[in-house]
Formats: C-alpha cells, structure tokens, sequence
C-alpha cells in the first residue's frame, strides 16, 4: 500500500490537521508520501519532511497554487494521486473543497471526515449530524478520504527526515482566481487542537457580553466558540461556529454557555472529554450530555466563575 | 442568465434519525421528509438573482423516487420556472447525481449552478465539487456571498479561518452555506400556480449514467453514548468539580 497525504499548509508553516492525518494513514499501514502544494511553500516542505513516519515529501512550488484553488490543485493531486492506492486529506473547508474535485477526475467516490480505520477499504464515518455512525467499504481502485482531525491523534511532527523532491507539472486552469480574504486574527488557541473550549450561544445577547467569555478563555488558554445562533445573530464571525456545518471540537472540557444542545451543535462538541453547560433553563437538551450542568442566569454564573478561576 | 437549481428530499432536520436494531440501515420509515436545508438556501438564491433581473430562468433538478416531486413543487413555489425529476429507485451516490447533473448541464447550458454544499443525511460535502471536475467549471463553494457581474461571479466562502472571497468565471458552480441568504416560505396561490408548472421526467439511464454504487455501507450504529452527568448546585461546586474530580481545570 501507498498513502498520498495531502498538506494542508499556509505556506509559511504547516497546520495540525496534517499530522492527525498522517496518523490516520499510518493506521491504514504501507508507505506515506506527503505533497505540499502552494507557492513559495518550501519552509511548509521542510516541516513536512520532518514528521515521523514520512518517506517522501512532493513539493508543488507554484503560483497557480498560491491560494489552493481547486481548479488547479485537483488536478494536480488526480496527476500524481493515481499512483497511491490512498490519497488522504484533513477534513477542514481546504479539503472538503480540493479532494471530491480530485476524487471525481480519478473517477472515485470520495469518503468524507472518517473517524477510524477498519481496513485498508473499509472505514467508519458519522452520517446525519452524528447521530448514526457508518461503517463504509469502498470498491474504487484509489481510495479518496477526509480526515475528521479531533478522531486521530497528531503524529510527530519531529524526527523525520523525509526525502524532498520537486514537482514540475503546473496546472493553471484559468477560470479562477483569488481575490482576498478576511480571515480572523486571535491570539488564543486554535478552536480544533485546544485542550479547552468555552462556546455562547444565543443567550448571551450580544457580541459585547463575549467578553465574559474572553476573558475566562485567557485565564484557562482557551478557544472560544459559538453556536450557529450567536453567529447568524453577528455576536460573533463565522469561524468560530461549532456544530454539524461548523468546527468540530474534541477539547478536554468544553463550557456551552447560553447553548440549548440543538442536534447539529451537539454534531460539533459531543466527543468533549468533559462537558460543562450553564444554562437557565433546566430542561435544555444539552444536560443531557453535560457531566456537569450548571442551571444558573449566566450573567451571574459566569462573571462569578471568572472570579473563582 | 439560466441558473439550474439541485434540491435533495432528506429527512427533516428536526427528526433525531436512529440506527435500525438489525444495524442494517438508518430507520426512516414514515419521518418527516424535505427539502435539505442548504438546498432551500440554493433556491433563495436563484430566486434573488431572478428578482434582480441577473437571472432568467430557474431550471430545478431533484434525484430520487417519485416523491421527490413533492421537493421539486416546493422549490416551483418558491418561484422555479421549470423542474426535471431524474427519477430512479436506484441508490444516489454523489459521484452518480454529479455524473446526472453534468449531463443536464451539457444538455441546459447554464450560466450558473447552485447547489447546497452538503445534504444533512450524508454528510458528505462533496456533490458541487464533482460536478466541477467532471464539466470543467470552477466552483465557489460554501458561499455567504454571491456576486454576478461582468461575465463573472465573486463568491464569498466560509472557511476556517474566516471569509475568502474567489472570483470565477461563468458558467460556474456555487455551493451554499447557511449565512447565504435566509430562505422564504412558499405563499398558498404560488403553490397552485406550481402544480402547473412543467415537469420534465428523465431517468439516469436517458441521460447516459451508470449509477452503480462504489461504496458499500456494512453497517450502521449509534455514537458511543455519554454517561449521564451531575447537576451542580453553584459556581463554587463547579470549580471544585473540575479541579478535583475531572482534574481538567
Ligand atoms: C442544516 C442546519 C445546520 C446547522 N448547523 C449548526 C451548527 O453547525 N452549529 C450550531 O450550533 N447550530 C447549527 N444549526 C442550528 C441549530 O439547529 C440551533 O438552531 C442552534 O444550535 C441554536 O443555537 P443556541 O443554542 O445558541 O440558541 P437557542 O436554541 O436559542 O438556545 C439559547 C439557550 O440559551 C439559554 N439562555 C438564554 N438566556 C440565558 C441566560 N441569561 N442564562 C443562561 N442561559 C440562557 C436558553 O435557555 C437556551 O437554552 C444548524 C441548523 C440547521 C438546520
């Protein structure tokens, strides 16, 4: 067996979802090549080539893929893919972009966000907002995954000494190009690898009673998310939206504030190893996977809590 | 400027689906069914664009049993001009309703093609994208903002780590997030005025695709359940909780 795991990179420096996907490929055994396609992406091409468990890492240095457009990245990853029997990716909104497009010139039905490896062909992955959990066996030649990050813990992103090598084939389809982006700046942890995690939802208001929670994620290192309904109402951006369409979180304790625990938001957190939830209403669904529920008017609970941290 | 829609008829959102006790399959019998909710934001859209005078025609498409009318009529209400029913008993796969779509498209020429980014059955996210390798067209996915102008399409997409906007252009694939647009409830005379609407019927056959599947679900089971937990009675029991018993704090 041959993996193709695909980096997901800012040029500049790798993101953790590679090395959770490298584990994944790891589980599925044989040997593990990485590509890293970007543009001035050789510091990305260096820290690959150092994580444990890495034969080879292909570099795609090229404009085209400056901004990963899937025009021109699918095809490239197809190109060279074809001679993996699996190509694997993490399952953030980079892959879920790049590999069905890939999957489809291979003529493959991809398998999204897996959380577990079973077999070489056979995988397993949560369907309706993680309610039921699929166990999947693929029948194509080349096997196109996502990988769900919080399921797989990180390889080493140390003490591997990867061959690196170039790949020249650039692919430019020219019916796309980037134009900007705003993307959020914050000096807390990343939503999906911190240890803790503390969301509001819609009970909270407004995005200025946010800061309660900013202020209690500072005093514990944590990342600070939200429901669909705090985003929608703008309290705060999309990025830090948990849930079924959101981020998918697996912290070593999660507080839900002011968060009823609708299905799709549970999708997002219920593998938190310690679930906290203040909320007023007793009945709220999300007691019902809290190892601690606090029902309490979280404008006094949680001004109190950051008092007693 | 002609925009086909694609509308899936999946299980309500509210219904909590379970595994049947065999582990076979999902139990769906006699739920609540509609149209994915990404898919409604899709037809808002296209409806939008319409009322802007950007668009045309709304051409809507769905995939399924014959019940997958009922999807259809909703999206003619909500001010689709036409519909084809690509009607099949088979098992879909999005490798197969992407192979169906890229026909229709080869076969309606239009400038745009929206679709919901993912269907809140599978889960899989990946339908508009296949359809972008298989026509060759660029694809603005997860969008919350849809642009046309100037024989091109600016799309802004939810990503990770915030918005990213991509210009594209036509014809071109958009998929719908949920901050796109919030979608209107169809008004009693348009659903009369949908019932006469046409209603092209095809099969996947006439449109010249194998749909045999290429994965096979083994088995289907329920998450791992979480113990049930405590309510405490304060701030202070909680802190000495997580300090003490979980040792997360
Ligand atoms: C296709 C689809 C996808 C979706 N994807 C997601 C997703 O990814 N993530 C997500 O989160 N949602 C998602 N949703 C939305 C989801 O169904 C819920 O609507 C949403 O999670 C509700 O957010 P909320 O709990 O903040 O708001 P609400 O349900 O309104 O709950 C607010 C809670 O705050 C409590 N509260 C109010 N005031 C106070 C107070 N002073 N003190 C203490 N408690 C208070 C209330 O008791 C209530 O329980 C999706 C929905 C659909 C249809």
């Amino acid at each position: 067996m041959s993996i193709l795991v695909i980096a997901e990179h800012d040029n500049a420096s790798l993101k953790g979802a590679t090395l959770n996907t490298v584990t994944a490929a790891q589980s599925i055994g044989g040997d593990i090549d990485v590509l890293v396609a970007g543009a001035g992406c050789g510091a990305a091409a260096e820290a690959a080539a150092k994580i444990s468990g890495v034969n080879k890492v292909l570099v795609a240095d090229n404009a085209a893929y400056g901004h990963q457009l899937a025009e021109n990245v699918a095809p490239l990853i197809a190109e060279i893919g074809k001679a993996y029997t699996h190509i694997l990716a993490p399952a953030t909104t980079t892959g879920k972009n790049i590999m069905p497009r890939a999957a489809a010139l291979l003529d493959v039905q991809p398998i999204s966000d897996i959380i577990s490896v079973e077999s070489a062909d056979t995988f397993k992955r949560p369907v309706y907002a993680g309610n039921v959990i699929a166990t999947v066996q693929s029948a194509d030649v080349t096997k196109v995954i996502t990988v769900r990050g919080t399921a797989f813990d990180a390889a080493a992103g140390e003490g591997g000494s990867a061959a690196v090598e170039a790949v020249d084939t650039a692919h430019d389809s020219g019916v796309s190009s980037f134009v900007g982006e705003e993307l959020a700046k914050s000096d807390r942890p990343e939503l999906t690898a911190a240890k803790v995690v503390i969301s509001g939802g819609r009970g909270m208001q407004n995005g200025e009673n946010f800061e309660m929670l900013y202020k209690i994620a500072d005093k514990l290192g944590a990342a600070v998310g939200a429901s669909r309904a705090a985003v929608d109402a703008g309290f705060v951006p999309n990025d830090m939206q948990v849930g079924q369409t959101g981020k998918i979180v697996a912290p070593e304790l999660y507080i839900a504030v002011g968060i009823s625990g609708a299905i799709q938001h549970l999708a997002g957190m219920k593998d938190s190893k310690v679930i906290v939830a203040i909320n007023k209403d007793e009945e709220a669904p999300i007691f019902q996977v809290a190892d601690y529920g606090l029902v309490a008017d979280l404008f006094e609970a949680v001004p109190e809590l950051d008092g007693k941290l | 400027m002609k925009v086909l829609v694609a509308v899936k008829r999946v299980v309500d959102y509210n219904v909590k689906v379970r595994p049947k006790a065999d582990g076979s399959d999902v139990d769906i019998a006699n739920v609540k069914m509609s149209i994915n909710p990404f898919c409604e934001i899709a037809v808002e859209e296209a409806v939008r664009l319409k009322e802007k005078g950007v668009a045309s025609e709304i051409v809507v498409v769905s995939m399924g049993p014959k019940q997958c009318q009922e999807q259809i009529r909703t999206a003619l209400a909500l001010g689709a001009d036409r519909g084809i029913h690509v009607e099949t008993d088979a098992e879909l796969q999005p490798l197969a309703v992407a192979k169906c779509l890229n026909a229709l498209v080869a076969k309606e020429s239009p400038e745009l093609v929206i679709m919901g980014k993912q269907s809140i059955d599978g889960d899989n996210n990946q339908t508009g994208q296949m359809l972008g390798a298989l026509s060759g067209l660029p694809q603005g996915t997860f969008a919350s903002e849809v642009n046309v102008a100037d024989g091109k399409v600016a799309v802004t997409r939810e990503v990770d780590g915030g918005l990213q906007t991509v210009s594209l252009s036509l014809p071109a694939i958009v998929t719908t997030d949920l901050r796109l647009n919030e979608p209107r409830y169809a008004k009693l005379p348009d659903i009369m005025k949908a019932k006469r609407k046409p209603v092209e019927n095809v099969s996947p056959e006439d449109l010249g695709v194998d749909v045999a599947p290429r994965t096979k679900t083994l088995k289907v089971e329920p998450p791992a359940q979480r113990q049930a937990g405590i309510k405490v009675s304060d701030v202070s029991e909680l802190v000495e909780k997580l300090k003490n018993e979980a040792k997360v704090i």
